[in-house]
């Protein structure tokens, strides 16, 4: 509240910054999108994502017409790199949902600045991950079959399988995230709308702004309708990723039956959700020059989430070793050596380095001021985390309880073209983002500027 | 600056909200009716066979039992379709010139089968057994309608999984006594009371769990 009384415009505002005002924002973000013709470093960039978009389609393709004998999986290890990649990009997109729904509700003014391209990412990472569980199922075009509608058979889904769950979390959290981005996204695009010249883009973020005029009442109905969504987000955050865990932990497979899981689960998803969103910032605010949107403030902060969240991910991985141990069940003792003595014991002690050692060089304030520092931290997490969901699967289920049935698993050429097209996708869709929408909320940085501070000793 | 937008945009940009969710829920009500169509399941279309065969006129009109054609309904999954022998006992005493029946002879002479139309098709993962619900108390008609009253033969039920789980979740629907299996025209006074007291005169314990019907 000192904050609030306290005289002059001119106060240091680590959220923005020195010298902005309201015209300046404007400018600065719809100048991205209004200005004549991509930058080349746009081209490349979305023609690389592009190109392995492509390399996903045809691998799809490939999928449908052959089958999911392409991949790597077979008994015992029936569940493979489709439930891996869908692990790890339903959980990027958790870190969006945290920065637009949570944080808004704590007020966390450094939210403003991200939330528009972390909510993107959101969308996009659920995109991706919607793929996977459709095509796992050998026969996508039956995944209608997964809703409960008014059917021929006379029969719902299964709703003791925490595999239907999963379809309802999923396409809440899509809906909802895909609702809310667009909600944000109104009064910025009336600002387009006004700013354009051309006749067609006009029409067309004419139509998307639904007739926005920024009158008071626009104004109050808006931030009833956005604060209300959020609080719809909030629970998303941590619901979708607990019940993607109840896909393993509802099975009495050593290694996935563990109550931990939920929690371990929420957390890793926030953690590699923040590492992505460092990944994307990064190079963003370099190549645009917004650095003074995206300051070295808002690095740090997001830095020291990734800390604490990997931290809690950190204590789970204890935690599964405590259990294995003290539980003194022969099968679960049995996994946690083999997983960390095993054949998979090298990807094991990586995913110990990436996720677990790899961030305690966010301790220290000068990696969180160096860019690229942190960039580099993000990128391990982002492979890390991969790992893990590649070590969750893979370890429990390579020697289950029948020795007679062990083998050895790994992602075949298509396995990898498939995962890889998908990020390849994801870029693409980035960059048309970046392209046509404003990546940073207008309308939101304007409340950052010293002009719109609420001088109470005024009133 | 001049306006993007003309007034009438106003009025087409609610209509398209509002027609969306209608048109979406006509999409999906067209479906479910398309789904349970006659056009998909076939349903009273009566089939083009070799022989025009009439169950009419052989049960209904001469008072031939089903199972004098059909004889492995008893005992078996599959009800059995006669072979060209069991129409020849008849057919080679009455209307034994009859043109109509000149594929009868030929295929008796050549010892090659009558290729009927095939007018009940369940899918190839349902396993189906008529001796069971034969024992059970469910009568012919019940599954095949009034074939005692067609001249040419058509499918009287949807063969839709539903269709079979309406009475396997609920059997006491349609149970008759054993000794009425066979009869047509028999209708229960009371199918609730008779219903219920069969079921369990007869054991039926009616499953509706997946690997009953796809093992």
């Amino acid at each position: 509240m000192d904050k609030h009384s306290a005289p002059g415009p001119q106060e240091p505002n680590a959220m923005i910054g020195p010298g902005h005002s309201f015209n300046s924002v404007t400018d600065k973000i719809s100048s991205i999108v209004l200005r004549e013709g991509a930058p080349r470093g746009w081209w490349i960039g979305f023609g690389i994502g592009f190109v392995l978009t492509n390399m996903m389609l045809v691998s799809l393709i490939y999928l449908f017409a052959r089958g999911t004998g392409i991949w790597g999986v077979n008994i015992p290890v029936g569940w493979g790199f489709a439930i891996i990649n869908f692990v790890w990009w339903i959980g990027i997109g958790h870190a969006g949902t945290l920065i637009s729904a949570i944080l808004l509700l704590l007020r966390q003014e450094w939210r403003t600045s991200i939330n528009r391209f972390a909510e993107a990412m959101t969308l996009f990472a659920v995109a991706c991950a919607g793929i996977f569980p459709v095509i796992h199922t050998g026969r996508p075009w039956l995944a209608y079959w997964l809703f409960p509608y008014p059917n021929t058979m006379g029969l719902w889904p299964n709703f003791r399988s925490p595999l239907i769950w999963d379809v309802f979390a999923v396409s809440t959290y899509a809906s909802v995230s895909l609702l809310f981005w667009y909600v944000g996204l109104i009064p910025d695009m009336a600002t387009l709308r006004d700013r354009t010249v051309k006749i067609i883009p006009k029409r067309i973020y004419g139509v998307l702004s639904l007739g926005w005029r920024g009158s008071v009442r626009h104004w109050h109905r808006y931030e009833t309708a956005y604060l209300l969504l959020a609080g719809l987000s909030t629970p998303l955050v941590v619901s979708v990723h607990t019940i993607v865990s109840f896909d393993f932990a509802v099975s009495i497979t050593p290694g996935w039956h563990a109550t931990i899981f939920p929690p371990y689960f929420v957390a890793g998803a926030v953690f590699a959700g923040f590492a992505m969103v460092l990944t994307i910032a990064i190079p963003l605010r370099r190549v645009y020059e917004l650095q003074d949107f995206v300051t070295a403030q808002h690095l740090d902060y997001m830095a020291r989430v990734m800390l604490a969240t990997g931290l809690i991910v950190g204590y789970g991985y204890l935690t599964e070793a405590f259990m294995a141990w003290y539980s003194a069940n022969p099968y679960e003792t049995f996994m946690m050596s083999n997983r960390m003595t095993g054949p998979y014991a090298p990807v094991y002690w990586l995913l110990i380095t990436c996720n677990i050692l790899s961030i305690q060089a966010l301790w220290f304030e000068k990696v969180r001021a160096t860019p690229i520092g942190l960039f580099i931290v993000a990128m391990f997490v982002n492979v890390g985390m991969w790992l893990e969901r590649f070590i969750i699967v893979a370890t429990s289920l390579h020697r289950d309880f029948l020795p007679s049935s062990w083998a050895m698993y790994a992602g075949t050429v298509w396995d990898w073209s498939l995962f890889i097209g998908t990020l390849g996708f994801f870029v693409s869709l980035l960059f048309l983002f970046i392209r046509f929408l404003p990546m940073i909320s207008i309308f939101e940085m304007k409340t950052m500027v010293p002009e719109a501070e609420v001088r109470e000793d005024l009133l | 600056m001049a306006q993007v937008f003309k007034p009438a945009a106003n009025t087409i940009a609610k209509l398209a909200v509002f027609g969306g969710a209608f048109f979406l829920a006509l999409a999906v009500w067209s479906l479910n009716e398309f789904n349970r169509s006659q056009y998909m399941t076939r349903t009273k279309v009566a089939r083009e066979q070799p022989v025009p065969f009439s169950h009419k006129h052989h049960n209904a009109e001469l008072g031939i039992d089903c199972r004098y054609c059909h004889t492995s309904v008893e005992t078996s999954a599959f009800a059995g379709i006669p072979p060209t022998q069991t129409c020849m006992n008849c057919h080679s005493q009455i209307w034994k010139d009859s043109p109509m029946l000149e594929p009868v002879r030929a295929s008796f002479a050549s010892n090659r089968s009558l290729e009927w139309v095939r007018v009940h098709d369940l899918p190839d993962f349902v396993y189906f057994n008529h001796s069971i619900h034969i024992h059970k108390g469910i009568g012919c008609v019940s599954c095949h309608g009034r074939v005692d009253q067609m001249n040419l033969t058509w499918q009287q039920s949807p063969l839709q999984m539903e269709w079979c789980l309406n009475c396997h979740r609920n059997p006491a629907a349609a149970v008759r006594p054993r000794e009425e299996v066979f009869n047509m025209a028999w209708k229960a006074e009371n199918q609730e009371e008779l219903g219920a007291r069969l079921v369990k005169a007869y054991n039926i314990e009616s499953r509706d769990d997946c690997s009953v019907c796809h093992r």
